[in-house]
């Protein structure tokens, strides 16, 4: 092996180690386990593909599917709303306003919150008895209930909200770092043939932040469907209310451990839900990274 | 010199003799708001025993997760804080309990039955074991803020469900909120179920015929006792949706609400929240005047011994302190809740009263005595079920039918 070769399997060993560790070893480990039957956490005998038919049988289907429907819901609402938002943002920034560095900080400052205190902090705005944005809705507004939290049909899209408000820095970042790598000749030429700023963003910006688009997508969609930590402090394991913010991640953390009060576990269960959402999740940031790539604008 | 070397010498092996059966034994709990008692617990048998005894409470919610963690790869603490019916057959039945019985704890001898159904395993030969100390003995009910109710001109409580219904209709007219439970999260719902169901579905009768398979969950009393309990959402609260069990409980105790359909482990917060509260706790009243009405109850929580635990003879020494009477008054005194301990008596008139009427009415309550032991479990089928309904979504019905359609996965009886 000549010496360069031998550099870069040295750097690259660490990695590939710890990615086989705490990646590879635990899925090939999930996939097995869902082909046993549990008693609590010692495994029992073979049952083949027993506990995937449980899981898309009559009893947890509905439970599955509408665990799944919350992380599509989620990820379209991310890539819409908080990504849009994000690269609006982004242009803001671009431009230098006044108070760039306060506001470029203000942005990514909820980012570095923790998401469980993010949550509790939304819980506290958001509390039917004291809660400053309920006495908002209820006294101002004069609405008779206000309780997004615990109605099933609007915890998701509030949960959401929070989330968004939590993460759109970090896009917001990739968008502008993107933005920045872009040449100057390329915006001096466009102004010196006359184009809109319109026409500029759409056919010199838009186009150039393909790889940024493609980092911030692949992220969102991955994030989107192993969303757990913050449907878990809001509506604990089981999504209250109603299962209103059951996710895929939930819905194997609560059938691995058990749902609190009623702590009684189906590992195998739980290990099939984690052995098809990696499937999702791998099959469609692979497809979804083939795609966006080939999309990209490459700079020569 | 060398008589006080000696006697350095001496004091030495005596102090180390006197350590050298001392043992730490790890007690982890899902009981965070006891650590106080359990800490006071650990001191008391530290004087009695030497052993010390280090308390660790989870997250309720957390505990499962930590502890199967612990577990699974053979660790853990000494002494489990167990829960009782499905909770604790889920890790008996897997061989992490250590087996009890009257031959290694003598009291258990005098332990009412029903309180040490609680402690069996659940599947075959496990069942026939008991695997922990029963902790307390729950009851649910409604409670009641005198107070309120004679502020309003009521003395007395209705005699008949729709008296009850009636009432509270017309505290609401009075702008009074009748009732503190909140929807927010589903457990409770299960609790006011267990309050208001028995009375349509038949109580332990027809919990009998239904652990037998004799009878359904497609029963009309069943489905009755599902829309009885979901039509109370009209005396809920204002924001019901966003109220859980702890802003229930502090709404109730702070003089928010007449009634509050819990159970008796909240005596206890309740009175602490508010030194001064007229409180009273009883059944709900039967569908007919002078019929008998029913108290749902159950055991809550055992003591454990891991398996896998190294100081299996110090964990059976203190698993025999918590099943004394010494152990079982302490904890009625200090955390007002009814102990599993027999000849055990609160100074708490509520606590008694309690007590007697669990006694005289007392049914099991319905889902976590019976139907707790697999996935998916009765309790979560009918709590998250009855969540929907509250927020409009699908008919008592329907959740009947599901709840029996899930059930029958498992429970045999229903196979047939």
């Amino acid at each position: 092996m000549n010496p360069k070769k031998l550099w870069i399997t040295l750097f690259v060993a660490p990695g590939v180690f710890l990615m086989a560790v705490f990646m590879l070893l635990p899925a090939a480990s999930a996939l097995g386990y869902s082909l046993f039957e549990w008693n609590a956490f010692t495994m029992g005998k073979f049952v083949g593909l027993d506990n995937f038919y449980r899981l898309f049988g009559s009893v947890y289907r509905g439970q599955f599917f509408a665990a799944l429907s919350h992380n599509v819901l989620t990820f379209l609402a991310v890539i819409t709303v908080q990504n849009g938002l994000a690269l609006a943002l982004a242009l803001a920034l671009y431009r230098r306003p006044w108070g760039f560095k306060f506001f470029r900080g203000t942005v990514f400052l909820p980012v570095i919150l923790s998401l469980v205190i993010t949550g509790y902090l939304w819980e506290l705005f958001l509390h039917p008895l004291f809660g400053p944005l309920t006495k908002l809705a209820m006294g101002a507004l004069h609405l008779e209930n206000f309780a997004p939290l615990g109605d099933s049909d609007l915890a998701l899209p509030t949960a959401i909200i929070i989330s968004i408000w939590r993460n759109v820095g970090f896009p917001t970042l990739v968008f502008l770092a993107g933005m920045n790598a872009i040449p100057d000749d390329l915006y001096r030429a466009a102004e010196i043939d006359g184009a809109s700023e319109w026409s500029v963003f759409r056919h010199i910006t838009l186009p150039l932040l393909g790889p940024s688009f493609t980092i911030v997508l692949i992220l969102s969609f991955i994030g989107a469907m192993e969303w757990f930590d913050l449907p878990y402090v809001i509506g604990g394991p089981t999504g209250n209310p109603g299962n209103a913010l059951d996710t895929l991640a939930l819905m194997f953390y609560r059938l691995s451990f058990g749902d609190g009060s009623a702590a009684v576990t189906d590992v195998g269960l739980g290990a099939a839900v984690s052995v098809v959402l990696f499937t999702l999740v791998l099959l469609g940031s692979r497809l979804g990274a083939n795609y966006l790539r080939k999309r990209e604008v490459q700079m020569s | 010199m060398k008589t006080l070397k000696k006697a350095a010498l001496a004091m030495a092996v005596v102090w180390s003799a006197g350590f050298a059966h001392a043992v730490e034994l790890n007690f982890w709990s899902f009981r965070v708001e006891d650590k106080a008692f359990y800490d006071q617990i650990a001191k008391d048998y530290k004087k009695i025993s030497g052993d010390d005894v280090k308390f660790q409470p989870y997250k309720n919610t957390e505990y499962p997760a930590v502890l199967s963690a612990a577990l699974a790869s053979g660790a853990g603490p000494d002494i489990i804080h167990t829960r009782a019916y499905g909770g604790l057959s889920n890790l008996s039945d897997a061989g992490y309990l250590v087996p009890v019985s009257a031959k290694t704890i003598p009291a258990l001898a005098k332990f009412n039955s029903h309180a040490l159904d609680g402690a069996r395993g659940y599947k075959d030969p496990f069942n026939k074991d008991y695997f922990g100390v029963p902790a307390t003995s729950q009851s649910l009910g409604i409670m009641v803020n005198k107070a309120i109710l004679e502020k309003n001109g009521v003395t007395e409580m209705p005699k008949t469900w729709d008296e009850f219904k009636a009432l509270c209709k017309t505290l609401k007219s009075k702008g009074v909120t009748p009732l503190a439970n909140g929807s927010k999260d589903a457990p409770i719902l299960e609790q006011m179920f267990g309050v208001v169901g028995p009375n349509f579905y038949g109580g332990t009768e027809y919990f009998n015929d239904v652990k037998s398979g004799k009878r359904n969950f497609n029963d009309a009393g069943f489905v009755k006792a599902i829309e009885e309990t979901v039509a109370l959402k009209e005396f809920m609260p204002p924001n019901a949706m966003g109220i859980g069990e702890n802003e229930s409980r502090s709404l109730f105790a702070m003089g928010g609400a007449a009634f509050f359909m819990t159970g008796t482990w909240n005596i206890d917060t309740v009175k602490e929240l508010n030194t001064k509260i007229e409180l009273d706790m009883v059944a709900a009243p039967p569908l007919k005047a002078g019929a008998k009405p029913y108290m749902a109850t159950f055991a809550d929580a055992n003591y454990s011994i891991n398996a896998n635990s190294k100081n299996k003879d110090a964990a059976l020494k203190f698993l025999n302190y918590l099943a004394s009477k010494e152990y079982g008054q302490k904890l009625v005194d200090e955390l007002r809740q009814p102990s599993a301990v027999p000849d055990t008596r609160s100074t708490d008139k509520v606590v008694n009263n309690v007590g007697e009427q669990t006694q005289k009415y007392g049914t099991p309550f319905l889902m976590l005595v019976g139907f707790r032991y697999q996935n998916p479990n009765g309790s979560v089928l009918l709590r998250d079920g009855m969540q929907k309904l509250v927020q409009g979504n699908g008919t008592a019905q329907q959740l009947a039918a599901d709840i029996q359609t899930g059930l029958a996965t498992w429970h045999k009886p229903f196979q047939k």
